[in-house]
């Protein structure tokens, strides 16, 4: 296997997802293509020569040498802050991959899929839901995805697009902390209810993913295996800060 | 790709030269201790736990809660380094040295490579010499409490001087073999060996 070098790509797009969100289109001259689920290693290099270096997920479904990355910014961080304020179209970014091979989802491995996102948790899952898409796969997919509120939802045009193709998939979304007027869905965080109520019963032998926050990620697979699922079909990926203090 | 700069990036967190010093390439110093896992936390009933040696060993062995717990103690001091990039700087782990379980059991001569397994399914390959001579431990508190499931609780593996994919949690026994074979992540386009100071993170790195 050779080595997974460093790229120069050059950024063809950057376009706001919501206040705090960001997808970035890149050109990678020589992209091989990746695996939905995947993710890049991103390198910044300072003037000084200092360097930071962090992991995005892959948004895209493969497509030539595009790859689009989403980014949420977090204040206290050293890469997002630049990725997500800084950088615009016609600036370059160096980066390598595509890395990973256990959290990821290519439409020959059928389902039912039960996707359980917490904010930018759902990056990942959208890039199988878009290769889902992009294959004409009907697997029936299930996405349950906690946010904040409204404004916070990432990708909500594409996401109701998506379902509005009567092609197996149903969008759940929930809102934790405030609801627009009028809201009928769910206004709470992801519990068991919820899970038994909007994912597929343990003997439908659902494929399950779920990404977030590791506090979110924790209570949801905890959930999916004491609901009956087995274990070793729920994948997990988790981010953000410590789980415990 | 020498001489390239990110237009408009500067350093965001502070320079620090001591800390930079302990920081393996690509890394950064985080104050938490974030959690990763393939799937969700196993919960092991301390009761049913074991500890098992074996394989190309003289005396294979399986110990008990209690038993593990009565073995002498050993401890670790020092720095933690995850492949996502993040290290976690003057942490603390106590439990037992491998070394004195394989002294308990006796590693045939011909014993060059040793899959960790656990509870949940997870495994990992090291060379046994990785796992002698006081740089490995089997861990159930950091911090001075009990290690938390979410961590790897009851017990993990601790093998500081290697990515921490290669300490694997809930840690259910260590098989002694005279060859290598991949483990979970090794299987999965992760460095068979893994040393945070030469880079080694993904296949062929």
């Amino acid at each position: 296997m050779g080595r997974l070098s460093w790229r120069l790509a050059e950024v063809a797009e950057v376009r706001n997802e919501t206040p705090r969100v960001v997808s970035i289109t890149l050109e990678v001259p020589g992209w091989d293509g990746h695996l939905a689920g995947q993710h890049v290693d991103v390198r910044l290099t300072a003037e000084d020569g200092y360097q930071a270096e962090r992991a995005y997920s892959i948004a895209s479904t493969p497509d030539g040498e595009r790859v689009e990355l989403t980014v949420e910014r977090l204040e206290d961080g050293e890469v997002s802050p630049y990725l997500a304020g800084e950088l615009r179209k016609g600036d370059q970014l160096e980066l390598r991959g595509p890395v990973g091979g256990y959290f990821v989802w290519e439409p020959d491995r059928g389902g039912p899929l039960l996707l359980v996102a917490g904010g930018s948790g759902v990056v990942p899952l959208m890039a199988m839901l878009r290769r889902r898409a992009a294959a004409g796969s009907q697997v029936p997919a299930r996405l349950l995805y906690s946010s904040r509120t409204l404004e916070d939802v990432i990708y909500r045009e594409e996401l109701d697009r998506l379902a509005g193709a009567a092609d197996g998939l149903t969008v759940t979304h929930v809102l934790t902390r405030a609801q627009p007027p009028g809201w009928t869905g769910y206004a709470r965080r992801i519990d068991a209810v919820m899970l038994e109520e909007v994912g597929w019963r343990p003997g439908e032998r659902p494929l399950g993913y779920v990404c977030g926050p590791t506090r979110l990620v924790e209570v949801v697979a905890g959930h999916l295996v004491a609901l009956g699922h087995d274990p070793a079909r729920v994948r997990t990926e988790r981010f953000g800060p410590t789980g415990v203090p | 790709m020498g001489g390239f700069v990110s237009r408009g990036f500067k350093r965001r967190r502070p320079d620090d030269a001591g800390q930079a010093k302990r920081l393996p390439p690509g890394q950064y110093a985080e104050p938490g201790f974030p959690v990763l896992t393939a799937g969700p936390t196993p919960r092991v009933d301390l009761a049913d736990w074991r500890l098992k040696v074996e394989g190309l060993v003289a005396r294979p062995r399986e110990w008990t809660w209690e038993e593990v717990q009565a073995l002498p103690g050993s401890g670790f001091e020092g720095d933690i380094h995850c492949v996502t990039r993040w290290s976690k700087l003057g942490t603390s782990f106590a439990g037992v040295s491998v070394d004195t379980l394989l002294e308990a059991v006796e590693p045939r001569p011909e014993a060059s490579h040793v899959i960790a397994f656990c509870y949940g399914g997870y495994s990992t390959n090291l060379p046994l010499e990785d796992l002698r001579g006081g740089k490995a431990w089997v861990v159930w508190e950091h911090e001075g409490e009990p290690l938390p499931a979410e961590h790897g609780g009851p017990a993990r593996l601790l093998v500081p001087h290697l990515y921490l994919w290669k300490s694997a949690k809930w840690v259910n026994g260590l098989r002694l073999l005279d060859h290598d074979a991949p483990g979970f992540w090794e299987s999965l386009g992760y460095h068979n060996h893994g040393d945070p100071w030469r880079e080694e993170r993904y296949w062929g790195d």
